[in-house]
């Protein structure tokens, strides 16, 4: 299997303090990998890395998505080089993703994700939430909307058709006209997870999708992680807290502590790390070392 | 019934009023000494004492209270969920109300027609900066300085190019989307209190490029601006060469008030227009997008929307109505002068907008109505009318806070009808 995403000396600095600190990890295409660690690791600032809420330091950071290789620090947008001055095509490049680039980028090439604290439009209905989620598929034309041609009203309805689809999957059809801010909990998590696979993603990162869930919905949404590779064909990047959910679903696991890879591997090896359990139990270094 | 509590209610209120009004209307200047002028203190200390307690007597009665309750209930959940094919009175009486406002200019006198002429403006205004503010949720603070621009594109672009009313309309909603694009770009990259503060410092800065550049604009003596044509017919008593006036043409007799009701139907087609535009745009993508971007700018980056374009999209729309009512305004008057374009007027506008409600169309037009014709029916007591205003403001702010119409959205269904039983059930069990 090839790898969807490689992460080669990822640093971020902020200020003085060294959040991660070349991290590097490959994401397997169609794997479920999990990122775990102790409050703090730094997993989340992996993740913002990842997506684009952040620039990196320094580091690599690779997209294998859509048949093309995409530079996630080029579509940012990186500041001006000696060498621009003599290579037009770069220069106009860095100018155009200077203008142009930034965090949507990278989901347009290929990566969704969801968030630690949910992250929805609760002023719009669920059908909406998803319908702009599809922004980019949709026919954007003023005046075809003013005038609500044809080809206008079966690219609208054609969204809602869509998000009917993924509502259907993710039990929430009977909610599909309600506030997106009056649905409970549990439902809103699921609407964010429904919303990032509408923008049509291969790789798709959640972030703590558990948290605050009851034990019955976290057995749900373990199946709903499955599904997401074997009916959406996505590769799927976790950060979890729950060790049981993780065990079971993910193929292959990154630990982290400080800002630092500890571990990489499959649950069982992970498992029986020494470094992992003494990053999770807080065990002296010298025992690890021993 | 508690009438115990009322009363103690009331008068509590009263002493405040007492304390409040006292010093203010009670102790009249003479010279150098002061009457007393209690007679009007008493009036003003009565009237606040018997309305709080009416008030406090009306909220306990049942049916006052279910009354009331019907504004909390406003407050908590403001925004409802609708079919669109739910056709509301409002949508079935559109045509009578355009053909009634269409006709209304023939009984009126010249003055109503000009205040009417501005109240149409300012509902353009309105619904260019409800679209910024209402819908994109960028706090614009210096939205007058596109509306200048649109007045002094047809002022200036008469003087300097010699270009007509018809010329300088588009124009001049180019040129202002054109600024509200340079100016954007750099700042929208910004959030809420920083962006208002760069565009506050925006408007003063064409207010005070149009004052001090007199050799462009004839600074505060401001620019004379031509008057709206009907294919080359002029509305004026002794036309321009190469023109017609209107009256001759028609063969009737001179009456300066055909130019106001020439320009009032104008303002009129373009109010019906943008009112139009803005009915659609909240139902396309891009006006959803914009209040996607209002809600949660963080979930739109991370579903691929670029906030930066998308921002600049709504803040140049918002420019262009500005600048088209801007001709309108200065057509209108003949005259364009930057006194008109102060920093109060940007605030009159996002008045406008608070009032009728975020996001709302027709909150705005009534809310633009009753901002403009309010203080000109209060001509009388003019020294007053600000106030009276303002305690409205407030008034309205409590009871309304997210405007005076609801907001409502479209419920939608998937081509085979999915979600409607749902619906049904969902109403059912609320019932």
């Amino acid at each position: 299997m090839s790898n969807i995403l490689t992460i080669d000396k990822l640093t971020m600095r902020f200020g003085g303090i060294l959040a991660l600190d070349n991290v590097s990890f490959e994401v397997k295409k169609g794997s479920i990998t999990a990122l775990i660690g102790p409050n703090g690791a730094g997993k989340t600032t992996v993740f913002n890395c990842i997506t684009g809420f952040y620039k990196a330091t320094s580091g690599d950071l690779t997209l294998h998505t859509r048949d093309q290789a995409t530079s996630i620090n080029k579509v940012l947008g990186q500041s001006f080089q000696w060498d621009d001055f003599y290579k037009p095509r770069q220069f106009a490049s860095r100018i155009f993703y200077k203008m142009f680039g930034g965090t949507h980028r990278v989901n347009i090439a290929g990566l969704a994700r969801t968030f630690q604290n949910i992250q929805l439009f609760n002023d719009l209905t669920v059908v909406e939430n998803l319908q702009i989620a599809q922004h980019n598929t949709l026919n954007k034309n003023l005046l075809a909307g003013v005038f609500d041609t044809k080809a206008y009203k079966l690219s609208e309805q054609r969204s809602v058709d869509r998000a009917y689809e993924l509502l259907e999957v993710f039990q929430l059809t009977a909610d599909a006209n309600r506030l997106a801010g009056e649905l409970s909990y549990g439902q809103q998590r699921r609407l964010e997870i429904a919303r990032a696979i509408c923008t049509n993603p291969e790789v798709i990162a959640l972030d703590e999708p558990a948290a605050g869930l009851n034990p019955n919905e976290t057995e749900a949404l373990a199946k709903m992680i499955q599904m997401l590779r074997t009916e959406f064909k996505m590769t799927v990047l976790l950060i979890e807290h729950d060790m049981g959910m993780v065990m079971k679903v993910s193929d292959f696991i990154v630990v982290l502590d400080h800002g630092e890879v500890i571990a990489k591997g499959s649950p069982e090896e992970i498992l029986k790390n020494p470094k992992v359990i003494a990053a999770y139990l807080g065990v002296d270094d010298d025992e690890v070392a021993a | 019934m508690n009438i115990k509590r009322s009363l103690l209610d009331a008068t509590v209120a009263g002493i405040l009023a007492l304390v409040v009004f006292g010093p203010i209307m009670g102790i009249v200047l003479d010279g150098y000494g002061f009457n007393l002028d209690v007679p009007r203190v008493a009036i003003i200390t009565a009237l606040v004492f018997f309305g709080r307690l009416a008030f406090h007597l009306a909220i306990s009665t049942s049916g006052g209270r279910t009354f009331f309750q019907r504004f909390e209930k406003g407050r908590a959940g403001s925004i409802t969920v609708t079919d669109p094919s739910v056709k509301t009175n409002l949508a079935r009486f559109i045509p009578f109300i355009l053909v009634a406002a269409a006709i209304l200019p023939f009984f009126l006198g010249k003055y109503w027609i000009s205040v009417l002429i501005l109240a149409y403006i300012y509902i353009l205004l309105g619904l260019g900066l409800n679209i910024v503010v209402g819908l994109a949720g960028l706090l614009d603070l210096g939205f007058v300085a596109f509306y200048a621009i649109g007045a002094y594109g047809l002022a200036l672009g008469s003087e300097y190019l010699g270009i007509g009313f018809w010329i300088a309309l588009p124009l001049s909603a180019i040129l202002a989307a054109s600024f509200g694009a340079i100016l954007g770009f750099p700042v929208l990259r910004m959030h809420g209190d920083y962006l208002a503060i760069v565009t506050l410092g925006f408007g003063e800065i064409i207010r005070l490029v149009l004052n001090n550049w007199t050799s462009f604009t004839h600074g505060p003596n401001g620019a004379s601006a031509p008057p709206a044509t009907l294919f080359n017919l002029e509305f004026k008593r002794t036309a321009a060469e190469g023109y017609t006036p209107f009256h001759e043409f028609m063969n009737i007799d001179y009456n300066s008030t055909h130019r106001y009701i020439f320009i009032y139907l104008l303002v009129l087609i373009a109010v019906g227009f943008v009112l139009r535009l803005k009915h659609r745009l909240v139902k396309m993508p891009l006006g959803r997008a914009w209040e996607a971007l209002r809600e949660n700018e963080i979930a739109c980056r991370s579903l691929g929307m670029n906030h930066v374009t998308i921002k600049l999209s709504a803040f140049m729309m918002g420019a262009a109505i500005a600048g088209t009512a801007g001709v309108f305004f200065a057509a209108k008057d003949g005259f364009v002068n930057p006194a008109s374009f102060s920093f109060i007027e940007s605030a009159l506008i996002l008045a406008i907008v608070v009032l009728g409600g975020l996001g709302s169309t027709v909150g705005v037009v009534i809310a633009a109505l009753l901002v403009i014709l309010i203080p000109e029916v209060m001509r009388a007591f003019s020294e007053y009318r600000y106030l009276v205003f303002g305690l409205l403001m407030v008034f309205m702010m409590i009871v309304r806070p997210r405007g005076l119409i609801t907001i409502t959205r479209d419920s939608k269904y998937s081509t085979d009808g999915g979600g409607r039983a749902a619906d049904a059930r969902n109403k059912e069990n609320a019932a």
